[in-house]
């Protein structure tokens, strides 16, 4: 049998093997029929490319929205003279959480480099060493996605590792702690944890130390993150046989020693899929920051096509952002079970 | 999963806890007067929402829009230049607490003027800066030219707002029936309309002339005349601080006042030479009055020259998504807009 013929054969019993089957395929082509053509129509033959808002039909797709406005979609308020700022720090994001992601790499030159990536992005978000500082509130669109995505993921780690061991130790009063602060995180919705950052941190800290808007909320939505995270590790640390730490005890190691050599890489071996799986979630959820008025990739979207100049695009804004989210998320998602896979294979050898 | 109206109504409860609890923590917190922290900083923070020709970013990301003039107005007001003011997007949640809380200086995002905002909250509101309310946009081959007329109309109104309540009492008056079709999103009033589903919609006529503009054929439909309700948007301000509320009233009604008296950004150097002693008291040229207030003499000239009158901020940022003035045209052309006098 050619490879071709396979493929075929392999199609024909996916498509029509049983009598369900058939009977799905063709309620899906049914429905495709229906939906791809006016699709069609719409995105590619009724379209306009270019030209100005005017040129628009409004039967057809404006692509020329998006040329006009990508800009805004992507950087929102960043001056546009400073916009290399911006595209660096996605750059640097990607490079760190594709470091990440490689098993290679982990190990203590990536843990020093995560802090320092952060502190890099937020300087050159902030314009240091210009004459100019840009205050958070003309950050916007996706380096603000990714920037809040992965700070809040990065610094809500360690948070949840010791709160997932707090929630195992035999210490009642650390036991006790831990269960109430994850079991609180978790029955608080975010718009309400973005709420207290956006309008009670203010005025429970003193007079005078009023801190930056976003920088209240990557502080609340870390807290939060870590209690979702916490859960997730513990999962992976119930997982360990009780014979690793009873053998690492016996070794003569004591408490942080056995976390850090023996339960934690192999903990976090088990959950990464788990915690992949939270990632994607988280950052889809940061499109609520645009609650407390932080203008994330979404809310830029929307306000693009608030402009008299270009009104009521909201289609193709959302497409827009419809495809980045998916590019990360499906992204994530193949890694996740790329890293399954390899995990797997190591742990038969 | 969620639905749309669980995750609203998740947001409005938890928007109206964080209320309460910010009004009874307010009690404590020390802020000092709102000025202050304004020259303090170098910058008014102004809360503002996104309504295409009241407050949207242009491509440049750059605010333009009838309220973000009047907050240009404000910034020359207090520094002498326009671009000493930072504007935020803040949705309609949780705008006031924002204000509350000090987060903003003042909203300029169209926050309708009510007696509990007054009291219960404690807001202070500057002039109304723009009469809104409820309309109604119609087909045209209706052949209707005022809601009076309308008669047996299928009306589309958004379920749960008091746009549905207030057309149904607007019937009752007139005598005429109609037949009233709920809306739950508001994006889908466009496609009501479009598809004849309705031969109307109503909503505040601040959205329906946004609306229209998106319509295929804006030009087969109108707005009728009629208001069904009040809406009066004016600056909203946090109390305890008299003399921010009186720049905030003097500077809206700088534009007001200019435009009665003809004074544009072209020709009002043309006005310095004016003859006129409140013309000259207005402008700076007799700086006496100005400095007496304790502003800077020239501060009306300025904002005049920079953003323009009443009528030009209203020409250059609604005019062009089809704003009649109505209502927001001065009270010697018979509408609503009235300054108290400069002396």
């Amino acid at each position: 049998m050619t490879a071709a013929t396979r493929t075929l054969a392999t199609l024909r019993t996916g498509l029509f093997g049983t009598r369900t089957n058939t009977l799905v395929t063709a309620a899906t082509l049914l429905l495709l029929s229906q939906i791809l053509p006016p699709l069609f129509r719409w995105a590619v033959l009724d379209a306009t490319f270019t030209g100005n808002a005017e040129a628009c039909t409004r039967a057809g797709a404006c692509w020329s929205f998006v040329a006009a406005k990508l800009r805004f979609i992507l950087f929102a308020f960043y001056p546009p003279d400073l916009q290399w700022r911006p595209v660096l720090v996605i750059l640097l994001l990607a490079a760190i959480l594709t470091a990440s992601a490689v098993p290679r790499f982990w190990g203590r030159p990536l843990l020093f480099a995560w802090p320092l990536t952060i502190l890099a992005c937020w300087l050159l978000m902030q314009g240091a060493f210009t004459s100019t500082p840009i205050p958070s509130n003309q950050w916007g669109g996706l380096p603000v996605t990714l920037f809040v995505w992965a700070v809040c993921f990065a610094a809500a780690t360690p948070i949840a590792v010791l709160l997932a061991l707090a929630r195992r130790s035999t210490l009642g009063g650390l036991r006790t702690f831990s269960v109430l602060y994850i079991e609180l995180m978790r029955g608080t919705p975010m718009v309400g944890i973005l709420y207290v950052a956006m309008l009670i941190l203010p005025m429970a800290l003193p007079d005078g130390l009023s801190f930056d808007k976003m920088l209240r909320a990557i502080v609340m939505v870390t807290l939060f993150w870590a209690a979702y995270i916490a859960e997730v590790i513990r999962a992976g640390l119930q997982a360990l046989p009780a014979g690793q730490t009873e053998a690492a005890t016996a070794l003569g190691l004591g408490f942080w020693r056995t976390q850090q050599l023996i339960v934690l890489p192999q903990a976090f071996r088990i959950v990464i899929p788990g915690l992949v799986n939270l990632a994607i979630g988280f950052l889809l959820a940061t499109s609520l920051l645009a609650v407390i008025g932080i203008f994330d990739l979404l809310n830029a979207a929307r306000a693009s096509a608030a402009d008299p100049q270009w009104l009521g695009f909201y289609n193709e804004a959302y497409i827009v952002v419809a495809v980045v989210y998916f590019a990360i998320c499906f992204g994530a998602s193949r890694y996740s079970r790329w890293l399954e896979r390899r995990l797997a294979a190591g742990r038969r050898l | 999963m969620m639905t749309h109206k669980t995750v609203r109504r998740a947001i409005q409860s938890v928007a109206a806890a964080t209320f309460l609890a910010t009004t009874m923590l307010s009690g404590f917190a020390h802020a000092g007067p709102t000025l202050d922290k304004i020259n303090q900083r170098g910058a008014i923070k102004v809360g503002v929402g996104t309504t295409p020709g009241f407050f949207a970013p242009d491509s440049n990301g750059k605010w333009q829009g009838f309220f973000i003039d009047f907050g240009r107005a404000l910034s020359i007001a207090v520094f002498g230049t326009p671009d000493k003011v930072e504007f935020t997007s803040s949705s309609p949640q949780q705008r006031l607490p924002a204000l509350q809380s000090g987060e903003f200086d003042i909203l300029l995002s169209g926050v309708t003027v009510t007696t509990t905002r007054a009291f219960k909250l404690g807001f202070h509101f500057g002039p109304t800066v723009f009469y809104d309310g409820q309309g109604i946009l119609v087909r045209k081959d209706l052949g209707v030219t005022k809601a009076a007329d309308l008669d047996g109309a299928t009306i589309g109104a958004q379920s749960g707002t008091t746009g549905e309540l207030n057309v149904a009492d607007f019937f009752r008056k007139t005598g005429k029936t109609f037949t009233p079709v709920t809306i739950e999103d508001t994006g889908q009033f466009i496609d009501a309309l479009e598809s004849g589903r309705v031969d109307a919609i109503t909503q505040d006529s601040s959205d329906l002339v946004g609306k229209r503009t998106q319509l295929k054929k804006p030009d087969d439909y109108i707005l009728l005349p009629e208001r069904l309700s009040k809406e009066p948007l004016a600056p909203a301000i946090a109390g305890g601080d008299d003399r921010w509320l009186e720049l905030v009233n003097w500077t809206v009604n700088a534009t007001i006042q200019a435009e009665e008296w003809g004074i544009t950004s072209a020709n009002v150097d043309q006005f310095l030479e004016s003859e006129d002693p409140a013309i000259q008291r207005f402008l700076g040229v007799d700086p006496s009055f100005g400095t007496e207030l304790g502003l800077d003499p020239k501060w009306a000239y300025t904002i005049i020259k920079t953003v323009g009158n009443y009528g030009e901020i209203f020409d250059r940022n609604l005019k062009p998504l089809g704003w009649e003035r109505g209502y927001n045209s001065l009270w010697t052309d018979g509408g609503l807009l009235y300054s108290p006098p400069f002396r």
